[in-house]
């Protein structure tokens, strides 16, 4: 390669090199405003602060759902499998809000530890399949879970 | 190998090499692309819990793709620019960036047409949609700084310079949902794992994928085609062309 241009080449490389090295640093530093919400395990931590609208992130617990009969007002726990937060909502939620599926809550963490959200969005994953597939896959978990129970319950 | 990069540069082959390529393009273009959106829109099954809304995928996931690559592609051709100082490079980067806005555009549009549904709201600063809109201005600084400056050659160069700074975007937009909690999911499509999607959906999404690459080539090559006759029209071989009738 010509001289020059092999300077010009290691110029260029230079340049680039110092800006991810400066946009990697700026990004590591505001990773926690980067962080859309925090994660349960966070907030149990005590991580998050109270009485700021904070965002809170994870999968709606199985059977914590509880609706009032007379109002749209909803209780459910926001669990990530190692902590959970109780989340209080007023309002219309998602259409694909449902037990065990991801969500993001907005609201303020009150003192006693309760998540007062004003806004719930579903949060979807990277998974797709038509709905013959997933019924036979719910099938398939609830027969061997069945069995599970029905060789547990053979063995007392 | 330096010597089809050298012939490269000169903007009469890359016209005559263009010209022969185009029709292909846009035909296996076309088909692919209409063969992966028939299929993915009207022929392939539900999502068991999105139910027909994820079909917007089929559109979504081939722009965002493609905006991305473009960047890509500019940012490889800023350092020709810079340090082969290579016209045809230049002439990349100024006929590709107003076609990356657009497509830039449209998948933060249909992005936000599928949120509105499915996550509840058009738009939110997660770091997965900001660093898009990002890429967006990115494009427009492009367009804007090369239309700013007169001189052709220091356009050249100011905007290479300015590509190359914002390519250190493109990894943020692909890692932001694995570094930082987004309200995006991540990616379906990986290089290394199995995607998480059945065949009889995957197949459609990547004929569309496919089809928009080469149609996007047919456009990249039209526009550049368009460039090099501007810039060369005082030359010899651009009007001898036009005297015998050519294209």
């Amino acid at each position: 390669m010509h001289p020059i241009r092999k300077k010009r080449l290691t110029i260029v490389v230079f340049l680039m090199a110092g800006i991810a090295i400066a946009v990697g640093l700026t990004t590591y530093a505001l990773r926690q405003n980067i962080n859309l919400f925090y994660d349960p395990t966070q907030i149990a931590a005590g991580e998050a602060p109270t009485d700021v609208r904070i965002r809170a992130g994870g999968m709606v617990e199985e059977g914590s759902v509880q609706r009032e009969s007379d109002s749209l007002k909803v209780q459910f726990r926001v669990t990530d499998y190692s902590a959970s937060v109780p989340v209080q909502y007023d309002g219309i939620l998602p259409d694909l809000f449902a037990e065990g599926q991801g969500v993001v809550a907005m609201g303020r963490l009150n003192s006693e530890g309760l998540f007062v959200a004003d806004q719930v969005l579903a949060k979807h994953d990277e998974n797709y399949m038509p709905p013959e597939v997933a019924d036979s896959l719910e099938r398939a978990e609830k027969s061997r879970a069945d069995a599970e129970k029905a060789a547990q319950s053979a063995s007392y | 190998m330096w010597q089809f990069f050298h012939k490269l540069g000169s903007p009469k082959w890359f016209y005559g090499i263009a010209t022969r390529f185009m029709p292909w393009l846009l035909v296996a273009g076309l088909m692919l692309l209409l063969a992966g959106l028939v299929w993915g829109l009207a022929f392939a099954p539900k999502d068991y819990l999105q139910g027909n809304s994820y079909r917007i995928i089929f559109i979504h996931v081939p722009t965002a793709f493609l905006a991305q690559s473009m960047y890509i592609m500019m940012a490889a051709a800023g350092v020709v620019t810079l340090v082969w100082r290579m016209k045809l490079a230049d002439v990349f980067v100024k006929a590709v960036a107003p076609v990356g806005l657009v497509f830039t555009f449209l998948s933060l549009f249909t992005g936000a047409v599928w949120g509105k549904p499915t996550w509840g709201t058009w738009w939110i600063w997660d770091a997965r949609l900001t660093s898009m809109l990002i890429l967006l201005f990115l494009y427009g600084g492009v367009i804007a700084l090369d239309r700013a400056i007169n001189d052709e050659k220091s356009a050249a160069r100011a905007v290479a310079v300015l590509v190359l700074v914002g390519v250190v975007n493109i990894p943020i937009i692909k890692y932001s949902v694995e570094w930082w909690n987004t309200l995006h999911q991540p990616a379906t499509l990986k290089l290394t794992e199995e995607p998480s999607m059945p065949t009889e959906m995957l197949v459609p999404l990547l004929l569309s994928i496919a089809g928009l690459y080469l149609l996007f080539g047919w456009l990249a090559c039209l526009r550049m085609k368009t460039e090099i006759l501007v810039r060369e029209q005082r030359t010899r071989w651009v009007k001898d062309m036009i005297m015998a009738g050519g294209r």
